[in-house]
């Protein structure tokens, strides 16, 4: 039963019923309906539990300042936290669940918190669960399932969200009075305008008013204006779309919510849309929030807002109450009591804070028969789950005081409202500077950092008619400054009403009066109270960003909305000092919550990151090599033949490659060409070894150093002509390097005419590795490759199949073999010619981890496995590599003290003594004996793998002056404590003298 | 979001270029003759300017070039870019 819905009136539609459920009740409300207008509709009124005292709490406001009404929407994947029901449009068949409160909301057995809470002050966490450190996450579990901060969603998220970049002249944000008159000036002027407001309608206040503008009423007029802005094509109109960051250079975020309002996952739609606009102007009409009264048990069910009263009656058709009290120190609170006495409230009291004087609004308020009670405050709240009534008290506002006596009344709804705070959230995230008020009572933007206008409430204008002059005057300045033709338009009229100012009353008993009073909150979502700010100030905290850290104020995704001002204003009374000196804290994006969904956009899956393949890539498919991901490339792992597990697969394919042949796809080494008249002075500097003294045609394995003296990165270079080279990175390193080279040029060495150019996509590499490598390409090429005419570590080019090919006679095995550098388009035909040509030979495809076994059986080192920027080539036994004679990058840090420290870590092998375990990568080298108190560490594994051609593990590992240890014994200790025994060896397992590689 | 103005592409956003620090710094033309300390304050010591400041960024999704800004610290304001001047280094030749 819909027992507070209004028979007639709102803007919502009678015939659409709509089912929905909250907590497993089902309840029923209509199309229009926000999942908090239905709630009060059905009569719904503990919506939840409060954060930290679990007290029950009632629904406050009707939009993003709503602290208690946070529900967990839908369930299973498309599930989403933190949903305020002020903000979440009703649709069929709706789920709703409170996050707080267990077992139930009518009972919530933490509510004990409430009635220990003199335990519970601010700062209770950090006093409480310090000690011991370690039962920290025990603490952590329990606190955060009593906050009940709800739950994210276990599956993917089914939905599909995407990304829109846009520029324009003048974003408007926020399409009340104000708004639209400036999006309208602005946009008839012909500027390029994105107007944005986070409602599903444009209105803003306007949708509540029964104020007349150009004779028509408020909504009517509205529609009238959407029509004039939605005909002028330069002019975007987004609804349901909350602008929640502003960021620098005008750069401003959008979060537009497509189809939220239509059900919980609507399929083949975009569900949120993240705009990411840069506007020449940005007009900032966001209005104002309604600021509560602070006295004891200001939070109970049924203390609601008077411009949320004002929103349910007009736009939904609710009644919240039948005997409402209103508690005022301001004007604009007297239209929700109107409102309350038009839908047919039986009484009405209005209790305001000030003495009479003459108002229109006062005048109204008695024409209609509502009692005024003036000089008078509201100093208790009676009722638990509801309220039930309320103590008042006689106010004198000269002294401050409130009367000891109090007369108790009976109520069903308190409405309150203690003035309103500008909505300066963008503004300050903008950079812009707000100012005290004095005569206003609230802080107002002052300076701007940015090119934007903050105007209507948002600026601290009140009146509709000064809204509307604003926004008008705000557009045609725009409009001049982008250097428009300024086409004016017409102020609307409206009619004129005399207000009076309203009076700050900031709290209504003094904090220090009275013992032992009832909990006055100041921000509802993180149950800060003005006792916490007194305890802050008694603790020693004077600032307010301090203050708001030490009790939560404004924390969460509050943001400052609902309690800032007020709890800013008693830190000043606290502390004895004017509100202008304390300040506000700093406003962060969002303004609003914003779903992870919409920020990943499109970036998600396969989207997340680029893949790459080789172009031999559909061979290792079809092999059903398991593929590893290294710098983005799909690289094949192992082979399988049949159902071989790795393991065997390797073996074989170690052991084919050593005794016949090998073949690997090593096309995703980074490749760079390297040429122009300076090409060798260039690389002079950057690799350690003597580049000038190589002959054409020959090959260098170099290594290049950061100008700390660490290994950066290593490969094969070879001069290909005099100013000619061609350089190698590892697959990882490929970008990096390129960029680094280019940094050096560009920023250090302008002056060298060197030209870099990538080679990694375009050409394809092909290893041809093991003792019969050199007679199987002999068949395919007429070069002559006899060891006589090309030895290890040449290159020369030749052609296979009538193709332009490289030949490098290089080795990453210890093996004979040959690289085949190759334009991409022809690498798989190349590859499938060897493998036929092969045949004879068993040819074994092999991957990336044959590759490491065999690499690490000569000790050869892996960049970033090996070394880890802290490794110098002395360091990894590379010391031949380095050039006494000329400078290159990091040489003189070779010479600093730390450098040439004799137990520095280096690079050894390790034997298992029982020559069987393999010792896991990562363990940790100690003595078999250490002495007590922290075990010294000597260094660790960083390669191990099982030997197939030697037949047990071998391993290599860095370790402290490790040169002058070999077969020394140390153990090695990994994650699982095991220990395993160890001999240090030399890091060259297989073939130490090198003959293979230089096969005849 | 910074909008940087590349010296070869014009105005771009900030997410299009990569950041490389204090401008100006040069690398010694002759290591070796500098001691430990003068060697680690070319390495590692780097202003922490409060206001004006010079420093490199990249076009590194763009042209790739690099170039000199300089920006306020303190607002976030570009004053100036500008491009790399193609000098030779001014080579003391011993006597």
């Amino acid at each position: 039963m819909q027992i507070n819905r209004l028979k007639s009136g709102g803007q919502i539609n009678r015939d659409k019923t709509l089912r929905f459920t909250f907590n497993g009740q089902s309840y029923k409300g209509y199309l229009g309906d926000t999942l908090a207008s239905a709630l009060l509709a059905n009569g719904v009124d503990i919506v939840g539990r409060s954060f930290k005292y679990h007290r029950p709490r009632g629904i406050v406001g009707s939009g993003a300042e709503e602290p208690n009404a946070i529900f967990q929407i839908g369930s299973g994947a498309t599930t989403e936290a933190g949903m305020r029901a002020t903000q979440v449009e009703l649709y069929d068949g709706l789920v709703a669940k409170s996050e707080k409160g267990w077992p139930s909301l009518s009972f919530d057995i933490a509510e004990v918190n409430d009635w220990c809470s003199k335990l519970f002050g601010a700062g209770f966490y950090y006093k409480t669960f310090m000690y011991p450190a370690k039962f920290w996450k025990i603490y952590e579990y329990f606190l955060r399932r009593m906050a009940g901060l709800g739950a994210a969603p276990r599956e993917p998220d089914p939905d599909y969200y995407n990304h829109q970049n846009t520029h324009c002249d003048v974003l408007v944000v926020g399409a009340g009075p104000a708004g639209l008159m400036a999006a309208l000036s602005a946009g008839k002027s012909g500027a390029k305008v994105i107007i944005a407001d986070d409602q599903a309608n444009f209105g803003g206040s306007l949708l509540a008013s029964k104020e007349l503008i150009e004779g028509l009423t408020a909504d009517k007029w509205v529609s009238s204006q959407l029509q004039m802005l939605e005909e002028l094509p330069n002019v975007t109109c987004l609804s349901r779309s909350t602008v929640f960051g502003y960021y620098d250079y005008n750069f401003l975020t959008i979060n537009e919510r497509c189809t939220n309002h239509l059900s919980e996952f609507t399929e083949g739609h975009v569900r949120q849309k993240l705009w990411r606009v840069r506007a020449k102007r940005v007009v900032l009409a966001q209005g104002a929030f309604e600021r509560p009264l602070v006295f004891p048990n200001n939070d109970r069910p049924g203390v609601m807002l008077a411009s949320a009263v004002s929103n349910y009656i007009n736009r939904y058709g609710v009644l919240p109450g039948k005997n409402p009290i209103l508690f005022t120190n301001n004007d604009s609170a007297y239209q929700a009591a109107i409102d309350m006495k038009i839908a047919g409230a039986k009484s009405v009291l209005v209790v305001d804070s000030r003495s009479e004087q003459p108002s229109d609004m006062v005048d109204e308020a008695r024409n209609n028969g509502i009692e005024l009670q003036f000089d008078a405050v509201i100093r208790n709240v009676i009722g638990h789950t509801k309220v039930k009534g309320v103590e008042i008290s006689t106010y004198d506002s000269g002294s401050n005081t409130c009367a000891a006596q109090a007369t108790k009344r009976t109520c069903d709804l308190l409405i309150y409202s203690g003035g309103w705070s500008p909505a300066v959230h963008l503004h300050s995230q903008s950079g812009g500077i707000n100012k005290w008020d004095d005569n206003r009572h609230c802080f107002v933007p002052h300076t701007t950092k940015q090119a934007s206008f903050s105007i209507g409430s948002c600026n601290g204008t009140w009146s509709l008619e000064d809204c509307l002059k604003e926004g008008i005057a705000c557009g045609r300045d725009v409009a001049g400054s982008l250097n428009l033709k300024v086409n004016d338009i017409n102020l609307p009229i409206t009619k004129k009403i005399k207000l009076n100012p309203m009076m700050p009353l900031w709290q209504v008993i003094a904090e220090n009066s009275v013992e032992n009073l009832p909990k006055q909150f100041l921000d509802y979502q993180n149950d800060t109270t003005v006792s916490d700010i007194y305890l802050a100030v008694r603790e020693g905290y004077t600032g307010i960003e301090h203050v708001k850290r030490y009790t939560a104020l404004g924390f969460g995704t509050d943001q400052g909305k609902l309690g800032n001002i007020n709890g800013m204003a008693i830190l000043a009374i606290a502390l004895g000092k004017p509100i202008a000196e304390i300040g506000t804290t700093t406003f962060r994006p969002a303004y609003t919550p914003v779903s992870f969904g919409v920020c990943a956009g499109e970036d998600i899956g396969e989207m997340f990151e680029p893949t790459r393949k080789t172009a031999i890539h559909d061979f290792h498919t079809e092999s059903k090599a398991p593929f590893e991901i290294v710098g983005q490339w799909l690289r094949p792992w192992y082979f399988p033949k049949d159902d071989e597990d790795m393991s065997s697969a390797v073996i074989r394919e170690c052991l084919a490659t050593r005794s016949s042949l090998g073949i690997m796809d090593a096309s995703t080494l980074g490749k760079i060409d390297v040429c122009g008249k300076d090409a060798v002075t260039f690389l002079e500097k950057i690799y350690t070894h003597d580049v000038a003294k190589m002959a054409v045609g020959q090959c260098a394995y170099g290594v290049m150093l950061g100008e700390d003296g660490m290994i950066k990165d290593d490969g094969v270079m070879a001069r290909l002509g005099e100013n000619h080279f061609y350089l190698t990175t590892t697959t990882g390193g490929a970008a990096t390097v390129m960029s680094w080279l280019e940094q050096w040029l560009q920023t250090e060495w302008p002056h060298l005419t060197v030209y870099l150019t990538s080679l990694t996509d375009q050409l394809s590499t092909i290893a041809l590795v093991g003792p019969n490598s050199r007679r199987v390409l002999q068949k395919l090429v007429d070069a002559d490759l006899s060891n006589d005419n090309f030895p290890f570590m040449k290159t020369c080019k030749s052609e296979i199949a009538g193709l332009k090919v490289d030949l490098f006679r290089v080795s990453f095995s210890g093996e004979l073999a040959f690289e085949i550098n190759v334009n991409s388009n022809f690498a798989l035909y190349i590859w499938n010619l060897l493998m036929v040509t092969g045949r004879d030979f068993e040819i074994t495809p092999y991957g990336t981890e044959t590759m490491h076994v065999l690499r690490a059986e000569k000790g050869f080192i892996i960049v970033g496995q090996d070394t880890d920027g802290s490794i110098n080539p002395h360091d990894a036994g590379l010391g031949w590599l380095v050039s006494k004679e000329k400078d290159f990058i990091g040489k003189r840090s070779l010479e600093r003290v730390d450098s040439i420290r004799s137990d520095r870590k280096q690079l050894v092998g390790l034997l298992s003594v029982d020559n069987k375990s393999v010792i896991p990568e990562g363990a940790q080298l100690i003595e078999k004996k250490s002495p007590s108190g922290p075990t010294p560490m000597y260094g660790h594994v960083s390669s191990s793998y099982f030997s197939p051609v030697l037949g047990h593990p071998i391993a290599l590992a860095l370790i402290e002056s490790g040169r002058n240890r070999i077969g020394d014994k140390l153990l090695a200790i990994s994650s699982d404590a095991k220990a395993i025994e160890v001999t240090i060896a030399k890091p060259i397992f297989y073939d130490p003298k090198g003959e293979r590689q230089h096969a005849k | 979001m910074l909008l940087i103005k590349c010296p070869w592409c014009g105005v771009r956003d900030e997410t299009e270029f990569s950041y490389g620090g204090e401008a100006g710094i040069e690398r010694p033309l002759k290591p070796e003759d500098l001691n430990d300390q003068e060697w680690a304050d070319y390495l590692f010591m780097r202003k922490n300017t409060r206001g004006l400041f010079l420093e490199q960024w990249n076009h590194s999704l763009g042209c790739r070039q690099w170039f000199i800004v300089e920006r306020n610290t303190v607002t976030y304001e570009i004053i100036a870019t500008s491009k790399i001047k193609n000098e030779a280094p001014d080579i003391q030749v011993d006597a």
